[in-house]
C-alpha cells in the first residue's frame, strides 16, 4: 500500500472540519449569538460595555441571599441525587434479573415530566412546600441523570479486574473504593454536573414547592426579564449564572481529564445474573426505594386519571378528546401525541449527530468543547427564549414564529448527553484497536464504522433515548417556541391545568399519564434496540 | 447499519411531509394572513374565526407567548420587528406600560359605541376593550356548610380569629391575580393601611402560593386537588367554570364568590406600530367587538365580553357573577407603584 501523504491530511482536515466545526457553528447560532444579543441589552451603554449591573448585583444583599440560596441547594441536591444513584446504578446495569429493561425506563420518566404535575402529585401525598420539598423532587427528577450515566459505563466495566482485586485479598469495599469508583469517576463526575446544572437552574420546583419565599438566580433572572422588562438586573444575574456554570464544568472537565486509562471493557450482556442473598437483598432495598421516590408520585397520577366522581373510570381520558373541541385551539390528542413524537425524533436525529461528531472531537481536542457544549443547560430558557427573538427576527433568518426553532432548541438541551453518554466509551477504546484498524489499511470513516461504532452503539442509543424522553417532556423552551400549530403534550397539559374546573384538572392527569407511558415506551423500546450486529461484538 | 440508515431516512421523510404539510396550511392563495399575539389563555371557537375568515379573506393567525405579562413584554422587546399585527390581552394593571412602550397605533372602532363607558380608556384609542373579568375571593360551599360556619362577608371578616389558615392567595409578583387581589385591598385600605391589613393577615394565616394553579389547584379545598384550604383567590366566574367543566354536570355549584373583594381586569386589544397590515388588523379589531365574537368570549375563556347587549350563555347566567361595586385604580398609578408596592407586600407578608 502506498500511503499518500497530502490527501490524508485533507481527509485530517475534513474530519476536523467536521467534527469540530459542525457543533461549533451549532453552539454558535442557537446559543452564543442569541445569549450575547440579549445580554448586551443590560450590559451596553451606547456601544460601550458597561459591567456595572453585574457589580450592582453582587452588591445587593437580598441578590447575594439568592445566589447563596442557588448554590446551597444545588450543591445539596446533588450530593445526595450522586448518593442515591450510585447504588441504583449497580443494581440496573450489573444485575441482570427480571424486567430489569422495564425498570431502566421506568426509573427515566420522572426526568422528563412537567413539574406542575409531577409538584401537585407530591402535594396530594402530603408533602408540605419547604426546603425539603425542593431537595425530595430534585432527586426525584435527576435520579435517572446518575443512574444512567453512571450505569451506562459501569456496564462495560471489566468484573474480571474486581474479582482479581478479591482474590488477592481486598474486601468489597476496598475493591469498591479502589478499583470501581476509580473506574466509574469520570461518569459520576460528569452526572454530579449534570445534576448540579440542573438543580441550579431549577425553577418550577422552587416555585411550586419551595413556597413563595424561596427564591434561586433562575426564578429571579425569568422575575426581572419576563415580568419586568429589567434588562439590566438580568443581564447582571445572567453573568453570574454563566460565570458559576462555567466554573463548575471547568472544574469537573480539568478533574475528569486527569485520569485518561483505558478501562478494560466488556459487552453489557456479560453482566451476572442475581444470585446470592446478599446480592438479592441489595437488589431489593434499591427497587423499594425507587418505588417508594419514584414509583409512588407516578402511581398517584395515575391512580388519579382514573378516579372519577363516578369512581373508577375513563371519563378523563374521553375528556382529552372532547374539552373545549370547539375551540381552534384544541388539539386531539392522538394530534398532540403526534406533535411530541415528530419533533422528539427530529431533535433526537440533531442531538445524535451533532454529539456524535462533537464527542470524537473531544476526544481528540480535549474537554473544551464539551464545556461549552454544557453551558446552555445552566442558562436560563428565558435568556435564551428571549434572545431567539431578537436574534431571529429578520429575514433570511426569521425563524422566531417556526415551529422548527423547537426541535433544535430541545437538541440544544439533549447534546450534553449524548455527548456524555458516547464520550467514556468512545475514550476507554484502547487506542491500539484504532491503529491497527489503520496499519490493515481502513480510512478513517472504516475506523469509525468498525471500531468505534460496534462499541458505542449502546452508547448512542441511550444518548438517542435521553434526547427523545427530554424532547418529550420538554417544557422551559418550549413555553417560549411552541406555536399553536403544533402544540406538544406538556403544552396541552399545561392549557388544562390554568383552567377551573375538575375535569380540566383530571384531563390533565391524563394527559401526564400518557405522556408517561410514551416516555416509558420510547425509552424501553430503545434500550431493547439492537442495530444489526451492533451491541453484540 | 443498513437499519440505521433506514432509519435516519424514514426520519427526514417524516420531518419533510410534517414540513409541508404545514406551509400549505398555512399559505392559501389570495388570502391574507395577519397574526395576533395573544397570552395562552386566549380561545376563540372554529366557527368563529372561520366566519371571519370567510367574510374577510383574511386568515388569523395566533401566537399565544406565555401569561398577560410575558406575553406584553415579548411584544415590547420585538417592538422594531414587530411578532405580529396585533396584541390582545393586554389589561388595565400592565396597560400603562404597553402605552409608555408606544406599543400601539390609534384606531376608534366604529363597533365602540356599544361599550358600556366604564371600560374605555380615553380620548386616544390607541387600545379598544374586549371584556373584563373580577378577581375575587372564591369559597367553598361545603366547606362551610359542614361546619356550620357563616361565610366571611367583608375585608375585616377576614382577619377574625375563627377564619384563621382557611385562605390561600397568590403571590403578586409571579400571578396575575395576586397582583389584582393586593390591588384590591391597596384601594379598599388606601396607601396608609393596606400593609396594616396585610400584616393581620398573615397573622390569621394567609396561605401564599406561586400561582393561580398551585392555589386553586393544588390549596383549595373545592379545586381540584382537594387542598385544606376553603378560600382561594380567584374569579367571579370560577364558579359556572365549576360546574361547565364537571361530569356529571352538576346542578348547583360548590364554589361562591364574596362579592366584596373584587378587584376588575379588563382585557384589551390594540393594533401594533409597524404592522404592515393596517387595514386587515382594524377589520380584526371591529370584529372582536362584533356580537358574534362578544357571545363566544365567556366559554371560551371564561371572562365577561365588554358589550352589555349580548346574550350570556345559561351556565353563566346562573352560576357566574358580577361584582356590582368592584375596586379600581388608574393604569397609570399601578405602573407608577406597581413594583414598590409588590416591594413592599413582598416585605410584609413575606419576610
Amino acid at each position: 500500500m502506498i500511503v499518500d501523504q497530502a490527501p490524508y491530511s485533507l481527509r485530517q482536515a475534513l474530519k476536523t472540519g467536521l467534527t469540530v466545526g459542525i457543533p461549533v457553528i451549532f453552539l454558535l447560532g442557537l446559543f452564543v449569538v442569541p445569549v450575547v444579543n440579549i445580554l448586551s441589552r443590560g450590559l451596553q451603554v451606547g456601544g460601550e460595555l458597561d459591567l456595572s449591573p453585574v457589580i450592582d448585583v453582587i452588591k445587593s444583599e437580598s441578590l447575594r441571599k439568592i445566589i447563596a440560596f442557588t448554590f446551597i441547594q444545588a450543591t445539596i441536591s446533588t450530593l445526595l441525587t450522586v448518593i442515591v444513584g450510585i447504588p441504583g446504578a449497580y443494581v440496573l446495569y450489573r444485575y441482570r434479573f427480571t424486567g430489569r429493561g422495564l425498570v431502566r425506563a421506568l426509573v427515566t420518566v420522572p426526568f422528563v415530566l412537567p413539574t406542575m404535575v409531577v409538584a401537585s402529585a407530591f402535594l396530594a401525598l402530603g408533602v408540605k412546600t419547604s426546603f425539603g420539598a425542593i431537595l425530595v423532587a430534585h432527586i426525584f427528577f435527576n435520579y435517572a441523570v446518575v443512574v444512567r450515566t453512571v450505569g451506562g459505563l459501569w456496564a462495560h466495566l471489566d468484573h474480571r479486574t474486581e474479582i482479581a482485586a478479591q482474590v488477592l485479598g481486598a474486601s468489597k469495599i476496598k475493591t469498591f473504593i479502589h478499583i470501581t469508583l476509580p473506574a466509574l469517576r469520570p461518569a459520576i463526575l460528569a452526572a454530579g454536573a449534570i445534576c448540579f446544572l440542573f438543580t441550579f437552574t431549577s425553577f418550577g420546583i422552587i416555585l411550586i414547592l419551595g413556597g413563595p419565599s424561596r427564591a434561586t438566580l433562575e426564578t429571579e433572572i425569568y422575575r426581572q426579564t419576563a415580568q419586568l422588562l429589567d434588562f439590566k438586573t438580568a443581564a447582571g444575574l445572567s453573568v453570574v449564572q454563566l460565570i458559576a456554570v462555567t466554573g463548575v464544568l471547568l472544574i469537573t472537565s480539568r478533574l475528569i481529564t486527569r485520569q485518561n486509562i483505558a478501562l478494560g471493557l466488556v459487552p453489557a450482556d456479560r453482566t451476572p445474573r442475581v444470585r446470592t442473598r446478599q446480592q438479592r437483598l441489595l437488589l431489593l432495598s434499591n427497587l423499594s426505594f425507587m418505588a417508594l421516590l419514584l414509583g409512588l408520585p407516578m402511581a398517584t397520577l395515575v391512580i388519579r386519571s382514573f378516579s372519577t366522581p363516578t369512581g373508577f373510570g375513563l371519563a378523563y381520558y374521553r375528556a382529552l378528546g372532547t374539552l373545549r373541541a370547539d375551540s381552534v385551539l384544541f388539539v386531539p390528542p392522538v394530534e398532540a401525541i403526534k406533535n411530541s413524537i415528530v419533533i422528539a425524533v427530529i431533535s433526537a436525529v440533531i442531538a445524535v449527530t451533532v454529539g456524535g461528531l462533537a464527542a470524537h472531537a473531544i476526544i481528540r481536542y480535549g474537554q473544551a468543547l464539551n464545556t461549552a457544549l454544557t453551558i446552555p443547560l445552566g442558562v436560563s430558557a428565558v435568556t435564551v427564549g428571549f434572545g431567539f427573538l431578537i436574534t431571529f427576527d429578520t429575514a433570511p433568518f426569521n425563524f422566531r414564529s417556526s415551529w422548527l426553532l423547537l426541535p433544535f432548541a430541545h437538541a440544544l438541551i439533549a447534546i450534553p448527553f449524548v455527548v456524555r453518554a458516547i464520550t467514556p466509551i468512545l475514550s476507554s477504546i484502547d487506542p491500539r484497536l484504532r491503529e491497527a484498524a489503520k496499519t490493515l489499511g481502513a480510512n478513517p470513516l472504516q475506523v469509525w464504522r468498525e471500531v468505534d461504532l460496534p462499541i458505542s452503539a449502546r452508547a448512542y442509543l441511550v444518548g438517542a433515548g435521553f434526547a427523545i424522553a427530554i424532547s418529550l417532556g420538554e417544557f422551559g423552551a418550549t413555553a417560549f417556541l411552541a406555536r399553536p400549530d403544533h402544540p406538544t403534550l406538556p403544552v396541552v397539559i399545561a392549557r388544562l391545568l390554568s383552567q377551573p374546573g375538575e375535569l380540566n384538572f383530571g384531563a390533565a392527569l391524563a394527559a401526564s399519564s400518557v405522556l408517561m407511558v410514551l416516555v416509558a415506551g420510547a425509552i424501553f423500546a430503545i434500550e431493547r434496540a439492537r442495530v444489526g450486529s451492533v451491541g453484540t461484538f | 447499519m443498513k437499519r440505521l440508515a433506514l432509519l435516519l431516512a424514514a426520519t427526514l421523510i417524516t420531518s419533510g411531509t410534517y414540513a409541508a404539510s404545514y406551509q400549505k396550511s398555512s399559505s392559501a392563495a389570495e388570502e391574507k394572513t395577519i397574526t395576533l399575539v395573544t397570552h395562552d389563555s386566549f380561545s376563540i371557537s372554529k366557527s368563529t374565526l372561520k366566519s371571519f375568515t370567510q367574510k374577510t379573506k383574511i386568515r388569523v393567525r395566533l401566537l399565544l407567548l406565555g401569561d398577560a405579562a410575558v406575553a406584553l413584554n415579548q411584544t415590547i422587546l420585538t417592538k422594531d420587528q414587530p411578532l405580529g399585527d396585533a396584541l390582545y390581552g393586554i389589561d388595565n394593571t400592565f396597560l400603562s406600560r404597553g402605552l409608555s412602550a408606544n406599543l400601539f397605533i390609534p384606531y376608534r372602532s366604529p363597533a365602540l359605541s356599544t361599550v358600556g363607558e366604564e371600560f374605555k380608556t380615553g380620548e386616544d384609542y390607541r387600545v379598544t376593550p374586549i371584556d373584563y373579568s373580577d378577581v375575587c375571593i372564591n369559597f367553598d360551599k361545603n366547606w362551610f356548610a359542614d361546619r356550620n360556619l357563616t361565610v366571611p362577608q367583608t375585608w375585616n371578616d377576614l382577619i377574625e380569629k375563627k377564619y384563621k389558615n382557611l385562605l390561600v392567595v397568590e403571590n403578586p409578583a409571579t400571578s396575575s391575580p395576586g397582583l389584582a387581589f393586593v390591588l384590591a385591598t391597596i384601594k379598599h385600605f388606601g396607601d396608609s393601611q393596606w400593609r396594616q391589613y396585610w400584616k393581620k393577615l398573615r397573622k390569621n394565616g394567609v396561605q401564599v402560593t406561586d400561582g393561580w394553579e398551585s392555589a386553586y389547584n393544588g390549596a383549595f379545598s373545592a379545586g381540584a386537588g382537594n387542598g385544606d384550604r376553603p378560600l382561594v383567590v380567584s374569579y367571579a366566574s370560577s364558579p359556572a367554570a365549576a360546574v361547565y367543566y364537571s361530569d356529571p354536570q352538576l346542578d348547583a355549584s360548590p364554589v361562591g364568590t364574596m362579592l366584596d373583594s373584587c378587584f376588575r381586569q379588563t382585557e384589551y386589544v390594540g393594533i401594533l406600530r409597524g404592522t404592515k397590515h393596517r387595514a386587515e388588523a382594524k377589520k380584526l379589531v371591529d370584529f372582536m367587538l362584533a356580537r358574534k365574537f362578544q357571545e363566544d368570549i365567556p366559554l371560551q375563556m371564561f371572562v365577561f365580553p365588554v358589550r352589555n347587549d349580548v346574550e350570556l350563555p345559561p351556565v353563566f347566567k346562573n352560576f357566574a357573577e358580577v361584582a356590582p361595586d368592584p375596586q379600581a385604580i388608574s393604569s397609570s398609578r399601578i405602573e407608577k407603584n406597581r413594583e414598590k408596592w409588590i416591594a413592599d407586600w413582598t416585605e410584609t407578608v413575606l419576610r
